[in-house]
């Protein structure tokens, strides 16, 4: 059995998710000779450590009585740096002012010799050849599958099963809010700002809609996928950014009747970044509904490949983190 | 110059062939060829429509050569505006000047908006309006996009394009 020691830095969806994904897998990774033990886990109220491994379970529950698995006296920092184990699960809320806390928890990471897997965009969408030059001058691996696309395995296509092909484009929806609300609009003729209300209500956005409506969310992960797929060195200011705010049921109206959706689509591609509204015809495979993210990728020798999937939640998140996870056991 | 052609073949085999051969002879490109052997003319000749890029000066050299190898042109017609594009405009269209904004792609002398639905659902909320603009070709349609987006710009229009039509494969 290989016994692979891992920290969840951030306990909130997206970490909690990572426990349950763990504890729901157990059996199926053991079976494949893979033992996922969680040595420490850190959210805004401190740390729980155990070099056993915590209980996830109790974690859980703590988590969801108290607030918080806050238990022993260590750091965030002392966890990562001074706790023997090999992957840092960053999971720390995104911050795209300056990528605090999750810039730092991946920096010291990478010092004390640990691969991350990370959720968060905040750190990639600013410092992303820092980072990567961090990880490679420590000889560590950096993967970051979740913080684009959710579930959707935009990275990994990329890199391993089109490993070979050039790419020379790529399209996408990469935001689940926004999608909601242009997809509503459109079926219901509601405006937008009723819609908005609605998804407040079912949580798909939130209170503060601002990063998701005016399009930063999106500009965020194109930039990751230019950074990642096209070595660029950019961040999400080199941008051209349209929201959605603007849009009106009537407009979606008229596109339907000429068989075209409104989309908030994201393109890179000669050069050019840009996240702005789009008319897409209605048997594209971009136009798909709900909640759901597409990505579209155009390369040299595969031709078009396109993928769609959940964009967000909890679970849909833990795949991508676990699928990373799992490429760091096999590989390093 | 861009040229659509119906004409009227008898119902005999190599009718198609006399009436192609004379259009590359005069070294017209031909571009797309329909032939409707199912629709009959009342005259019993078979209506074959063909698009091709040809030197204006020999259109009546052509006509006459089509002619007088007993192909019967019924209609010739100049295709000018090929290249077509369906934009999303949403803001104050109207009270903006939408003679103006149509104004600035109608006097490029390349494009033309040629379709034009406009939604108004109340006086003080924004008009939505859904513009198509045809253009000689596919360079000239860039610029009228180009245009259109300056003018939304200054007018404070949110311009909504359609994705590019390469992507997708559908």
């Amino acid at each position: 059995m290989k016994v692979v020691r891992i920290s969840i830095i951030g306990f909130g969806a997206v970490g909690q998710g990572v426990a349950r994904s763990i504890l729901a897998k157990k059996e199926f990774l053991n079976d494949q000779g893979i033992d996922l033990c969680v040595v420490g886990i850190a959210d805004s109220g401190g740390c729980t450590v155990d070099n056993q491994g915590i209980d996830l379970n109790s974690a859980l529950e703590k988590k969801k009585q108290t607030g918080t698995i806050a238990a022993g006296r260590e750091s965030v920092f002392e966890l990562i740096s001074n706790i023997e184990h090999e992957i840092v699960v960053e999971a720390t809320p995104t911050n795209i002012e300056n990528g605090e806390p999750g810039l730092s928890n991946m920096l010291a990471a990478f010092k004390s010799g640990k691969h991350i897997v990370t959720s968060n965009k905040g750190p990639l969408a600013l410092r992303f050849s820092e980072l990567k030059e961090a990880a490679e001058d420590n000889g560590v691996l950096f993967r970051y599958e979740a913080t684009v696309g959710g579930a959707v395995p935009i990275f990994n296509l990329i890199h391993e099963d089109l490993a070979g092909n050039t790419v020379l484009g790529i399209e996408g929806i990469l935001n689940g809010t926004t999608n909601y609300i242009l997809t509503r609009m459109a079926e219901e003729r509601l405006p937008y700002e009723l819609v908005l209300k609605e998804a407040q209500e079912l949580g798909i956005a939130e209170t503060d809609p601002t990063y998701d409506v005016e399009g930063i969310d999106s500009a965020c992960k194109l930039v990751i996928i230019a950074n990642s797929v096209f070595g660029k060195n950019a961040t999400y200011r080199d941008v051209k950014v349209t929201g959605i705010t603007k849009i009106t049921p009537e407009a979606l109206e008229l596109a339907s009747k000429n068989n075209y959706v409104v989309k908030l689509v994201c393109e890179a591609g000669n050069g050019n970044l840009t996240v702005a509204p789009r008319l897409v015809p209605k048997r594209h495979p971009l136009a798909v509904g709900g909640t759901l993210n597409v990505a579209s990728i155009m390369t040299d020798l595969a031709g078009r490949i396109t993928i769609s999937g959940k964009g967000a939640g909890s679970v849909e998140t833990a795949s991508s983190i676990l699928s990373d996870i799992l490429y760091l056991v096999k590989n390093s | 110059m861009i040229v659509s052609m119906t004409l009227e073949l008898k119902d005999i085999p190599g009718q198609l062939v006399l009436a192609l051969s004379p259009i590359s002879e005069l070294h017209g490109n031909i571009m797309s060829v329909v032939h409707q052997h199912e629709e009959k003319t009342p005259r019993g000749t078979i209506p074959v429509q063909i698009t091709f890029e040809i030197d204006q000066r020999v259109l009546d050299e052509l006509i006459e050569r089509l002619e007088n190898s007993g192909v019967k042109v019924a209609r010739v017609g100049e295709e000018r505006l090929r290249s077509s594009v369906s934009v999303v405009l949403i803001g104050h269209i109207v009270h903006s000047d939408i003679g103006d904004t149509i104004d600035k792609i109608d006097s490029t002398g390349f494009a033309e908006v040629v379709d034009l639905s406009l939604s108004m659902p109340a006086i003080e909320k924004t008009s939505s309006a859904y513009l198509v603009i045809n253009a000689v070709g596919e360079k000239e349609l860039k610029k009228s996009l180009e245009t259109l987006r300056e003018v939304a710009n200054k007018k404070d229009l949110l311009m909504i394009e359609p994705i590019r039509p390469n992507s997708g494969g559908a």
